[in-house]
């Protein structure tokens, strides 16, 4: 049996031709056993009438299966017209190649008989890389040509059956040659009705090994050094008679993983082959090839082979072992498979990288991508060749762990990471834990090889900006939501967001996060009012929720701060150094001076410092949710456009209006409700300018700008977002303690804790907005004290999430929002729909936390950027502006 | 919102016949029921020396707001009128100009039939209008052109800006106006007048602008406009935006809803296309009618200046020159395969798809909106499919990587570079050349030094107010010079349009290519181009210095 993963050799050339050579057709068949790889294209070979439909019936899911006869009749209404065979066949290998792409084990239910026929079902699979397998059903022309004329949907020609039979004939010795990689020939109709289809797992199919591993970098020949690093492992060496070591296990049952490179270079080459070779005859160890094994052992294996690249050492350390040893290796190196899939498929390890779409296939050209890489077909200043930059475009949920390429230091790049750190050139030799994701390294004791080119970090530096690519983010996309499931972006709200982020926004790398919008509270029926705390309260005690919290609204502009405790910070998780930065709800800097910026975030890092922040969370940046005010330092524009703008036209039009009603009044006229009309809109008009000038005053520099944190959403390596709220306000409130009392740029939040069962709490809740609200307030948002809170559990599945927050807006700050008079028109504005808003403010929730779970758990940057980018791109929907 | 009209009168020819010549009662209030709320008429004053009539339209705020959220037909293209908080219930426009038409009719057709005659004469009237919306930024203010529109008719203007909120003078003045205004005329005329001038004052209109308004205001327009010195201002104005608004009105939405989240105004996030004008390009034999301007537009188009009508005499355009210099660099490198980069409206591709060595071009821009007006004026859907076949359009940003911009002999960022803040740039090198890495690659930017030479553009100010840097000579060749080294390109810089011994020319053109010098030697110079190997540092080709600066603005007439 083989694998297309293993070296092919001359024993490879044979293909497992499983037919018992002597049966006769007559005699009772024993059962046999037809292994069948589980992810390979079945080609079932026979003449018409052989029974390969009723086999393929019998072993095959009816969707693993597409026959001609099918296709024929999808074509053409009619499964027997011949004329329609072109086209059939065409849709046939479509279908065989969509299956194959999406990992599908696929049966092909047609004669085969010809040649050119079986060519083009192997050039699909091998498009695909994965096995093709040959069945033949060899039947008695007679017993066929019976079935045949029994059937009254098939009318044959007599000639058809024997020139099928010719043709199968013909066929036969040749189909491992054609390039099946198994054939099983099925004699006569007991033998196909004994058959049993047994599925096998690929080789490199290790998933059911769970680990923990440590994954050990190129070790070419540095026998010390690999003893160092196991023992530092925590592995116990077993040794021979001889001292030699023979065997490594770890008492806690891991188990060592090593990329390839063995061997060549370095100085002990049999040294560490007679190591790991008893590691995996040990089961204590697996190992996959690399090219320099592949190379070496065709050398021994007597092939023609260039020696160069350090493999005279190790022919020449090999010539000095015995015999038997060399056997040993040659045996031991035939026998790697190219990769190997670990941890349920978590995990992928191989010599030189692998892109996702080769993970679970099995043929040449991912064995040779395993072992050598891909190449831009460029050579550089030394005349090697530019290695692709695969990994930057790894966008796969495996982690893939390689070496090959010399580096000084490894990193992670979008969930691959290169473990060659140069051992052999006088670097070190590493290992990965995992699924601990640590490095854990051992200097070269000396320089054992002198390297082409210079060690450098060769591999792609993560910090360029470079790993975000258009596919994303662009287009119709559904994003995977730990805690609100998939939330599907659309493709013209992803282009607006395109735009949007492409021209305006931050650098992605700092933009970890956008906040979410936040729907009101249900709509009042309250006289005068539209929204009120009661139906806040009210609905999270409908939900189960008992403990909210309520936190005053600021009347500034939504500000994300990202702070760093000092320059060099932010460099690890953000690849950006600096102070950090601040931006709006689209992702813009919200201050256009970077000065002022700097500032801002001078005074936050100084307050967070002193409040001990840094230490206590054991991070060098935090991440806040906070307003920043006035509102008139970002919305100054907007304020004197459409704004004050208003108030302006109200002042100058209503007091003519009211004039001339008086005069027409004191001619006696009956003006009716009119004049008293106009005075209400004359009133609303004032109040509606004295509700905006609150949210205005002048600012110079850093004087003026007052900023209100109410919520750390992350730090290193946590998603803090999840914590409860008076959590937060604890963390904050110590940060406004810490802050310039002089001159205070912090402001704190005020807050009351209310219990929604307790009518008193609710009350004290009620009267608490009242009175935010009578002084000016905007109003104040309540959320579950928890933080993320879902509604009662169903039969058998969790709550729905339910809002993390409402709003409830001041009576008079409203008139900012509805228009001056909107108090006229209370009963219309009514009827707003709450659903779509309510909707959005959870998808987009979800996805804040979803990007803020990603940054923590340190995933490459387009796994955050890409909620980050949903949430822009959700806030292009339609829904009511005003809400 | 609200207006007065007022006369004066004697015993024998009394105030109060402005009763008779209005059709309305001066000893009533009447009530009219318009589509945007209620009107309404009465007399302030009422006597033989002196009677005003006043309107006072109440607008319903929700209602205006709820006909304005629609969408396409219905729906009404004014973007203000979707906001709850708007200056219609209080401004004079096109809401009261239209109330005016519908209380006002008979007197607005000059009939009187009570007392045949009077409306034929002029009387001395007095017009108060308290909040007049007046656009006038650019052409002398809102006050400035409140003169130039009724000046000429024979009013006495008196136009107070009214500002916009005393507790902060520093945000000075509101774009309203108290106007009065004083003269003798018939009162017929005076209230047509009204009806056109108040929508052209505001710039807006609050519905939409449909072919018959041409005739509208021909209607409205007659015995007065024809003379009016500013009537091509008043013509364009009052038939403003009509051929973008609808589409404006399409496209914007999910921009405008990304700059409401961010309290912008929606122009600041959706400016990649400038509105003004559109033309289809020549791109070859084309069949159909005359491109871009429908047939209505004839009726005004003699008062209404084109923008590229006039340009035809004059020498090339800093923008055509820009062009020119760009295809010569393509054809240079024989490149037949070209990725045109931040394509805006497609100005560059239509100057591509004339070269039939150009087999292939692919525009990429971020703008939804550029790339549709680009294929408009492209006029793709007319073109043949094998002259189709020649060209795509995609969506795309240049700070991520893009496959599909991979395999291309060339690829253009043409006034690109400069509208990236420049910390993005670094993600843009690698998107080019390291991802797509075409064989060669042109990127022009302005020369900032040469900024002082443009006459119009204030001193230390970039070119176009979304340049988010503008650099000098040695700037751009450091940069280029590096980032040539970085991916494996040699560069050479050129300059585009006119020299200055002084500070060079206004465009600068980096050519890249692909390989070391010693690669690049070997490649074969197409017959007619001068061998640029081995000038990294120095300016190969000199455009000829034949024409004077292009003084229309700075950006050379191109608005990508």
């Amino acid at each position: 049996m083989t694998d297309a993963n293993r070296p092919t050799g001359p024993t490879d050339a044979a293909p497992d031709t499983s037919s018992p050579p002597a049966t006769p057709p007559t005699a009772p068949a024993a059962p046999r056993i037809l292994p069948v790889t589980d992810l390979s294209l079945v080609v079932l070979v026979g003449t018409s009438g052989a029974g390969k439909s009723s086999f393929a019936r019998k072993h095959f899911l009816p969707t693993q299966v597409v026959s001609s006869d099918f296709c024929r009749g999808l074509i053409a209404d009619d499964e027997n017209d011949q004329s329609a065979s072109a086209e059939a066949f065409e849709l046939l290998h479509h279908i065989v190649g969509k299956r194959l792409a999406g990992g599908r084990l696929t049966v092909v239910d047609a004669t085969n008989v010809q040649p050119e026929a079986r060519k083009q079902l192997i050039r699909i699979a091998r498009d695909h890389d994965v096995l093709p397998i040959a069945i033949v059903l060899d039947v008695p022309p007679g017993v066929c040509a019976e079935r045949n004329r029994t059937r009254p949907d098939r009318q044959l020609p007599p000639h058809v059956v024997p020139r099928q039979n010719r043709e199968l004939r013909r066929s036969l010795r040749g189909l491992e040659r054609e390039g099946f990689r198994k054939v099983h020939i099925l004699r006569g109709e007991a033998e196909v009705d004994a058959a049993e289809i047994v599925t096998e797992k690929r080789y490199n199919d290790l998933r059911h090994l769970t680990g923990p591993f440590d994954i050990v970098g190129d070790v070419h020949g540095c026998r010390a050094e690999l003893e160092t690093l196991l023992t530092r492992l925590g592995y116990e060496i077993g040794r021979d008679a001889e001292g030699r070591p023979v065997d490594a296990a770890h008492p806690g049952g891991r188990t060592a993983v090593f990329v390839g490179d063995l061997v060549d270079r370095g100085p002990d080459t049999p040294g560490v082959l007679r190591l790991v070779m008893g590691m995996v005859g040990a089961g204590h160890a697996v190992c996959v090839p690399g090219n320099h094994e592949n190379k070496l052992g065709r050398a021994m294996d007597g092939r023609n082979v260039t020696v160069s690249h350090g493999l005279q050492e190790s022919l020449d350390q090999l010539a000095a072992e015995p015999e038997e040893f060399r056997l040993q290796v040659r045996a031991f190196m035939r026998d790697l498979v190219s990769h190997y899939l670990l941890d349920g498929g978590r995990l992928v390890v191989c010599h030189a990288g692998l892109p996702e779409k080769y993970h679970d296939r099995t043929s040449g050209r991912v064995r040779s991508h395993a072992l050598y890489g891909d190449t831009t077909g460029e050579t550089d200043e030394y005349g090697l060749p530019v290695r692709y930059p695969w990994a930057e475009e790894y966008r796969g949920k495996a982690l893939v762990v390689y070496g090959h390429t010399p580096v000084q230091v490894p990193g992670f790049v979008n969930n691959t990471i290169c473990l060659d750190t140069g051992c052999v050139f006088g670097g070190s030799l590493t290992a990965l834990r995992y699924p601990e994701r640590e490095l854990v390294s051992v200097e070269a004791e000396q320089e054992w090889y002198a390297p082409v080119r210079p060690m450098t970090a060769a591999a792609p530096e993560p910090h360029e900006g470079r790993p975000l690519d258009l596919a994303d983010v662009a287009g119709r996309r559904t994003v995977e939501t730990s805690l609100h499931g998939r939330i599907t972006v659309r493709e013209e709200n992803a282009a607006a967001a395109l735009e949007v982020m492409s021209r305006f926004a931050l650098d992605p790398r700092l933009l970890a996060y956008l906040p979410p919008t936040m729907a009101p509270s249900a709509t009042s029926r309250r006289p005068g009012y539209l929204e009120h705390p009661e139906e806040a309260f009210s609905s999270y005690r409908a939900d189960g929720v008992q403990h909210v919290i309520c936190e005053e609204k600021h009347m500034g502009s939504r500000a994300v701060v990202l702070v760093a405790r000092d320059d060099t910070a932010l460099e690890q998780r953000f690849g950006i150094a600096g102070p950090g930065a601040i931006w709006t709800r689209t992702g813009r800097a919200f201050l256009s001076d970077d000065a002022v910026t700097g500032a801002v975030l001078d005074r936050v890092r100084a307050a967070a410092e002193k409040a001990g922040l840094f230490d206590e969370l054991g991070t060098g940046w935090l991440l806040l949710d906070a307003e920043l005010m006035p509102w008139s330092l970002k919305a100054l524009e907007l304020l004197r456009r459409q704004y004050a703008a208003v108030g302006a036209a109200a002042g100058a039009a209503l007091p003519t209006v009211l004039a001339a009603l008086e005069q027409a009044a004191g001619r006696g006229l009956d003006l009716g409700e009119l004049t008293e009309r106009q005075r209400r809109r004359a009133a609303d008009a004032e109040a509606f300018v004295a509700a905006y000038r609150r949210y205005c005053w002048p600012t110079e520099g850093l004087a003026g700008i007052r900023l209100a944190p109410f919520q750390v959403l992350a730090a290193e390596g946590a998603n803090l977002a999840v914590r409860p709220h008076d959590e937060h306000l604890g963390w904050i409130d110590r940060m406004v303690a810490a802050d310039d009392h002089e001159a205070p740029l912090l402001r704190g939040t005020g807050r009351l804790l209310v219990d929604t069962s307790d009518e008193r709490s609710v009350e004290a809740g009620i009267a608490w907005w009242e009175e935010l609200t009578g002084a000016g307030g905007e109003g104040m948002v309540v959320k579950p004290l928890s933080s993320t809170a879902r509604g009662r559990a169903g039969e058998g599945r969790q709550g729905a999430l339910l809002q993390p927050g409402v709003k409830v807006r001041g009576r008079e700050y409203l008139r900012i929002i509805y228009g001056p008079d909107y108090t006229e028109y209370l009963d219309q504005l009514r009827q707003r729909f709450l659903g779509h808003k309510r909707s959005l403010a959870l998808r987009e929730y979800a996805l804040g936390l979803e990007a803020l779970d990603r940054l923590a758990a340190g995933e490459p940057l387009w796994r955050v950027h890409e909620p980050v980018f949903a949430v822009l791109a959700l806030e292009s929907e339609p829904v009511d502006p005003r809400l | 919102m609200f207006i007065s009209i007022s006369t004066t009168g004697t015993a024998e020819r009394p105030a109060t016949d402005l009763g008779f010549l209005l059709h309305k009662h001066p000893g009533k209030v009447q009530r009219f029921a318009t589509s945007h709320g209620e009107a309404h008429v009465f007399y302030p004053e009422a006597t033989d020396a002196v009677c005003t009539a006043a309107l006072l339209l109440d607008i319903d705020p929700v209602a205006l707001v709820r006909r304005g959220m629609g969408k396409g037909r219905g729906g009404s293209p004014d973007f203000a009128l979707a906001q709850y908080v708007n200056d219609r219930p209080y401004a004079a426009s096109s809401l009261l100009a239209v109330a005016l038409r519908t209380v006002f009719r008979t007197a607005m057709k000059g009939v009187c039939e009570n007392r045949p005659g009077l409306a034929d004469e002029t009387r001395p009237l007095r017009i108060v209008l308290p909040a007049v919306p007046a656009n006038g930024s650019g052409e002398g203010g809102g006050a400035a052109m409140v003169a130039r529109l009724f000046e000429p008719l024979g009013w006495q203007v008196e136009a107070a800006p009214v500002p916009l909120d005393e507790t902060f003078p520093e945000w000075g003045e509101s774009r309203y106006l108290r106007v009065g205004l004083s003269g003798t005329l018939r009162l017929a005329d005076a209230l047509q007048q009204l009806y056109v001038l108040l929508p052209v004052l505001d710039g807006a209109k609050h519905y939409w602008v449909a072919p018959d308004e041409v005739d509208k205001l021909l209607a409205a327009g007659e015995g007065w406009l024809a003379d009016h010195p500013e009537r091509a201002l008043i013509a364009g104005r009052y038939l403003a935006r009509r051929w973008s608004l609808t589409r404006r009105a399409m496209q914007r939405l999910e921009l405008a809803r990304l700059a409401e989240a961010d309290d912008r105004e929606a122009e600041e996030f959706d400016n990649a296309v400038d509105d003004s004008g559109e033309t289809a390009y020549a791109t070859g034999p084309a069949p159909g009618g005359p491109a871009g301007q429908p047939a209505v537009a004839g009726a005004t188009s003699g008062s209404v200046p084109e923008p590229d009508a006039a340009a035809a005499a004059k020498p090339p355009s800093l923008a055509e020159q820009r062009r020119a210099a760009i295809l010569d660099a393509l054809r240079e490198v024989g490149a037949a395969r070209v990725a045109d980069l931040g394509c805006g409206q497609g100005e560059l591709i239509a100057a591509l798809l004339k070269d039939a060595r150009i087999t292939e071009v692919l525009g990429v821009d971020v703008s939804s909106r550029a790339l549709s007006t680009a294929a408009r004026k492209l006029r793709l859907e007319r073109m043949s499919e094998r002259q189709a076949a020649r060209v795509s359009l995609v969506q795309g940003a240049l700070t991520y990587t893009d496959a599909r911009l991979k395999g291309y002999d060339a690829a253009v960022l043409s006034e690109v570079i400069e509208h990236l803040d420049l910390p993005r740039l670094p993600a843009l090198e690698q998107a080019v050349l390291g991802v797509a890495r075409p064989s060669a690659v042109v990127v022009t930017t302005p020369n900032a030094e040469y900024n002082v030479r443009w006459e119009s553009l204030p001193a230390g100010h970039v070119r176009h107010a979304d340049h988010r840097f503008e650099w000098d000579r040695a700037q751009f060749r450091a940069w280029a010079e590096r980032a040539a080294a970085a991916y494996g390109y040699t560069v050479v810089i050129r300059p585009v349009g006119p020299q200055d011994p002084e500070v060079g020319a206004p465009t600068q053109l980096a050519l890249f290519r692909l390989g070391t010098p010693a690669a690049a030697g070997t490649a074969p110079a197409p017959a007619g181009t001068s061998a640029t190997t081995g000038a990294a540092t120095t300016a190969a080709v000199t455009t000829p210095d034949t024409t004077t600066p292009d003084t229309t603005t700075p950006e050379g007439g191109d608005t990508r």
